[in-house]
């Protein structure tokens, strides 16, 4: 009987070690690989860590569904947001000539880029499906210049990991990861079923990262920035979103 | 000792995947109620005819529901906690799984034997179901074919399909597992898949909680916790 229990207890005091640094040398690797997300600290972590490092694997290079024209939804909707105000009104009676997008951070060439010239780089145009949290969806035709080509013009530092983007709406921001950034479907969107991109779908300009969730997608984009680091923006937890309860990263 | 009517593995997954089940089921009820309408194919919301929806009210003023007011928006938590659960449920599963394979648990106490799967064996044993008659003796310490079908339909079909709809509802996995989502008929079908195999399951943890109740709730119960077999020892 007691030379069962020494058994015992030594096999699982071998089998609480292993498996205490086989956890511990999983969290360095996905240190290291950027398998962690922003708001991986609180009673969540484990969940949102496994999700973000699982998905990361497997859809670093994967491309979101693209539709047919007959697929497109009509009419489309979109949530309502807060009231835009005096300044935005004046910018878009005026046709959105004043618009400006600012590029700023781990950058050789920080810039500022109006619709014209936005307009000007290479278009990349998908028909992608935008799902919102909720649970509702819709697919709509996407105009915009990819972002990796902005990235690309403003000459992005090699220690780049994270994008920030930046609302007119105060208080409303995002930032993905370099894999999401370079990806060739995420677009600074500034058209949609061929047309304008409309103001109640983010007109001017939108960021749209069709692996992830709706409110990934920010509307009226102002400001990128290019940092190494997430801690220094906000309560550090990546964007707004966590700071108001919802989850840094979306592909779920 | 005896050998325990349940081995601890299956005693402790059985109580993990009990919380874990518990919290998924109040956050996908909370993640349900920002928009209780369903549809079928890729996309829907508030401008596309739903398949149906759910007389509720909603936590979002753009769903229609017919009522006057809107509900609190838990959507940030239950989110969080509905994922984190799938994890635990998920691995936990995992663990199960293999332990089953490995020590001939399937196969020794949930695969039926061939004779007891006779359209009569199966009436016999439906109809002693109906007359409510409790176990028999022999029955205390093993299950019924209906029992094995049934435990059988959740483990390798109602689970699977519940995670495959979950994660073909992700735009992630959508975009790396394409063919997992077209083959359910959509987005949205998966979505409202994940709806119809959840009540499944909350139909089944109805249906499985009344049958411990009614077979004798204190000795299945210590069945489950300690493994103590119920060998006469609880008075009739």
């Amino acid at each position: 009987m007691s030379k069962f229990s020494r058994r015992k207890l030594i096999t699982s005091s071998l089998a609480v070690t292993a498996g205490a640094s086989g956890l511990a040398v999983a969290a360095r690797l996905a240190q290291r690989y950027g398998l962690i997300p922003p708001d991986a600290s609180g009673f969540y972590g484990p969940g949102e860590t496994l999700t973000y490092a699982a998905q990361r694997l497997l859809t670093r290079h994967s491309f979101a569904r693209e539709f047919a024209p007959s697929q497109v939804s009509k009419p489309p909707f979109a949530n309502e947001v807060d009231p835009l105000g005096d300044e935005f009104k004046r910018l878009q009676d005026a046709g959105f000539v004043d618009w400006r997008l600012h590029v700023d951070g781990m950058v050789a060439r920080p810039a500022s880029f109006s619709l014209a010239e936005l307009r000007s780089f290479p278009v990349r145009s998908q028909i992608t499906h935008l799902a919102c949290e909720e649970g509702w969806s819709y697919i709509a035709q996407w105009n915009g210049a990819p972002l990796s080509h902005i990235l690309d013009r403003v000459g992005t530092l090699p220690q780049a990991r994270y994008v920030i983007y930046r609302s007119f709406q105060p208080d409303w921001w995002e930032s993905i990861d370099m894999a999401d950034a370079l990806h060739p479907q995420t677009l600074v969107a500034h058209g949609m079923n061929g047309g304008e991109l409309p103001v109640a779908f983010g007109g001017p300009l939108r960021l749209r990262v069709p692996r992830q969730l709706g409110y990934k997608n920010v509307k009226y984009i102002t400001r990128l920035t290019i940092t190494d680091s997430l801690k220094p923006f906000g309560k550090g937890l990546g964007s707004a979103s966590p700071e108001g309860g919802y989850a840094w990263y979306a592909g779920i | 000792m005896a050998s325990p009517r349940h081995s601890a593995l299956v005693r402790v997954t059985h109580w993990l995947i009990t919380v874990a089940f518990l919290a998924l089921l109040v956050s996908g009820v909370e993640i349900l109620i920002s928009h209780p309408r369903f549809y079928w194919g890729e996309t829907g919301n508030v401008n596309t005819r739903p398949l149906f929806k759910l007389p509720i009210p909603s936590s979002r003023d753009t769903v229609p529901t017919g009522y006057g007011y809107v509900l609190p928006d838990q959507n940030g938590w239950s989110r969080y906690l509905h994922f984190q659960a799938a994890w635990f449920a998920v691995l936990t599963g995992l663990l199960y799984l293999v332990f089953g394979l490995l020590t001939g648990h399937f196969r020794r106490n949930l695969f039926p034997a061939r004779a007891d799967l006779s359209w009569r064996a199966l009436a016999t044993v439906i109809a002693k179901h109906l007359s409510f008659r409790s176990a028999s003796e022999a029955e205390a310490g093993s299950y019924n074919v209906l029992q094995r079908l049934t435990y059988l339909f959740v483990i390798f079909v109602l689970f699977p399909l519940v995670i495959w709809t979950g994660l073909a509802m992700s735009p992630a996995i959508a975009s790396a597992f394409p063919a997992a989502v077209t083959v359910l008929g959509g987005q949205q079908s998966a979505r409202t898949i994940h709806f119809f195999v959840s009540v499944f399951l909350l139909l089944f943890l109805l249906v499985h909680v009344v049958m411990v109740i009614l077979a004798g709730f204190r000795i299945r119960m210590r069945a489950m916790i300690t493994g103590r077999p119920a060998k006469n020892t609880e008075p009739r």
